[in-house]
């Protein structure tokens, strides 16, 4: 099987999951990665790294800036001329919109956040979560190219092997551009839950401390800074519960669960979380899941490994030592 | 200015949703508009009231969905339009797209059609890309802020990198994220106005448009293998005792 990988970056950084769908499109046969943008030495120089047999860099000012038209036009004549049987993308905002417009250009589909393949025969099995993680469907694409998304950790990184090396090939990029980006901030904390291997999470529970004598928000900021340190120590990034972003305790982007990201990292420390079904659906697939919550009933303890029945206000800034002192922090 | 909102109905985010003899089972749990969605008519309100214009809530879906397309109405959409036909029911994202599409030619075109940044159920989120792609307009995806000045409109779109400022002329399709604002609620006066309203039903033919044959099929529909955990509680006599086991716990985890 032949399979296009799209390697997804931002200004340079690539997003891990795009190295994810190079090793699980090497388990299928030859594996082409597509690189677009402008200054792509770096990121073609990793594809061969990752193993890529080959690697398409279509490096053009006109791409400089991420826009979905001319990416997906350059893309859709690429599979065109070459005729893959699999194009793979990272999950990202990005590749969500490319690959979809691309699936109307070739007449296919696109399957999204697909945990597992399988062959039968020769058609291509996916299976991938729906309801927000509440059931599972396999399906199948009937198109050519099938399009795929992956989600980041679903799929294994392959070996990087520095100094393997190939010449890319050029192509040329289409132009058909109908935005325009004016600027650019990033975020003061740019989170991205899907490919954090540990997840510290803040619930309701961070803004319950009466003993602070604080009211709800600056408790909660109290509350936000005790789950950050330990996300800090642990080199992992801050989730949240929907009732705690609700409450405007944290920005959106740091929700798990219904309505926010589906993770599945090493470790998941719940923290003042209660455990409703929406944000259970988003981190039940966690290898380890620890609970710390004041409620002994609270439903979290039922998909938690380890569980805390206590106040985080006491136990997260103690974990935190105790953890700093074991790791010799 | 003329914008249309897409909204799309399913299950309650309450519902216990499960695999039953094939099927997806929400059990008694009620139909709503798709949450996400909700943002959709509320950014294309706060377009109107920026503007001027009319909001017209567009929706793909079986009679059921007349619902969901009220509550948009009672909050304050002007006109809502039901495309419902027997032929729809195996729809994938491209089918949708070229459906929505037929229906907003079939309205007239617009200036900005609005979409919630993906759907409860499917959670693919490739329609409104798809949309705009049929349309041939320019998409602007994961809005948090829409600017419209003249013949262009402005969007700060929300993307894992922080924010970026994107301009297209119109017409556009846009989706937006929660940023955009809390969707209103239904005001007193608005549910009165949206429990009178007709609103129209327009098949496949109406639509001058064939039944698009779905790429995307399902074969399998499966409930989560059940997570065998058996939780183990760790307890002691100070929090520096209980963190302490607990730190040791963790570590022989290996996970760190």
């Amino acid at each position: 099987m032949k399979t296009f990988v799209y390697i997804d970056h931002f200004k340079g950084e690539v997003q891990p999951a795009s190295w994810e769908a190079l090793g699980l499109a090497k388990t299928f046969g030859t594996t082409i990665a597509l690189v677009f943008g402008s200054g792509l030495d770096e990121i073609s120089k990793a594809a061969f790294e990752y193993g890529a047999d080959e690697v398409i860099v279509v490096d053009d000012s006109a791409l400089t800036d991420y826009r979905a038209e001319p990416y997906a036009s350059t893309l859709s004549a690429l599979a065109s001329s070459l005729s893959p049987d699999l194009i793979l993308f990272p999950t990202t905002t990005r590749t969500r919109e490319l690959a979809a417009m691309s699936a109307v250009d070739l007449s296919t589909g696109v399957l999204t956040d697909v945990t597992k393949f399988e062959m039968n025969g020769e058609q291509l099995i996916a299976t991938r979560a729906i309801y927000e993680g509440k059931v599972l469907e396999k399906t199948v694409c009937s198109g050519k190219p099938v399009m795929a998304t992956i989600p980041g950790r679903a799929f294994p990184k392959p070996e990087h092997v520095a100094g393997k090396s190939g010449t890319p090939t050029k192509a040329a990029a289409k132009t058909d551009a109908l935005t325009t980006v004016q600027g650019y901030s990033a975020s003061e904390s740019a989170v991205n839950l899907g490919d954090a291997g540990i997840i510290v999470s803040g619930g309701r529970g961070v803004s319950n401390n009466p003993s602070l004598g604080l009211d709800e928000a600056a408790t909660a900021k109290v509350g936000f800074e005790l789950v950050s340190g330990l996300a800090s120590l642990l080199g992992g990034a801050v989730g949240a519960s929907r009732a705690a972003v609700d409450a405007g305790y944290i920005t959106y982007s740091h929700q798990v669960g219904q309505t926010g990201k589906v993770v599945s990292p090493d470790l998941y420390i719940a923290c003042g979380v209660s455990g409703a079904i929406q944000h259970i659906v988003g981190m039940r697939n966690a290898k380890v899941i620890v609970a710390i919550n004041k409620d002994a009933d609270a439903p979290i303890f039922k998909v938690a490994r380890y569980g805390v029945v206590g106040d985080l206000f006491q136990i997260v800034p103690a974990l935190t030592e105790a953890l700093k002192k074991k790791l010799g922090k | 200015m003329k914008i249309i909102a897409c909204i799309k109905q399913v299950p309650d985010s309450e519902a216990k949703v499960k695999a039953e003899d094939g099927k997806i089972s929400w059990g008694d749990a009620p139909l709503v508009i798709n949450p996400f969605d909700e943002y959709a008519v509320e950014g294309a309100l706060q377009q109107k009231e920026a503007t001027g214009g009319t909001v017209t809530v567009l929706c793909v879906g079986p009679e059921s969905a007349r619902d969901a397309l009220k509550h948009a109405l009672a909050m304050g959409a002007d006109e809502a339009i039901l495309v419902s036909d027997a032929a729809l029911t195996e729809l994938d994202t491209v089918g949708a797209a070229r459906v929505l599409a037929a229906a907003i030619h079939k309205v007239g075109g617009a200036d900005m059609v609005i979409f919630g940044r993906q759907t409860l159920d499917n959670g693919a989120g490739l329609t409104p890309a798809q949309t705009a792609r049929v349309l041939g307009w320019p998409m602007l995806g994961l809005a948090g802020q829409i600017k419209v000045d003249g013949g262009s409109v402005t969007v700060e779109r929300v993307i894992e990198e922080g924010r970026q400022t994107v301009n297209a002329k119109l017409p556009a399709v846009l989706s937006v994220v929660q940023s955009i604002g809390e969707p209103r609620y239904p005001s007193f006066m608005g549910i009165r106005k949206a429990s009178k309203a007709t609103i129209p039903v327009w098949s496949l033919a109406d639509l001058n448009a064939a039944a698009p044959t779905p790429i995307i099929t399902r074969t399998e529909l499966m409930n989560p293998p059940a997570r065998e955990t058996s939780v183990e509680m760790i307890a002691g006599e100070s929090p520096e005792e209980i963190a302490d086991k607990l730190a040791d716990k963790i570590l022989a985890e290996k996970v760190l």
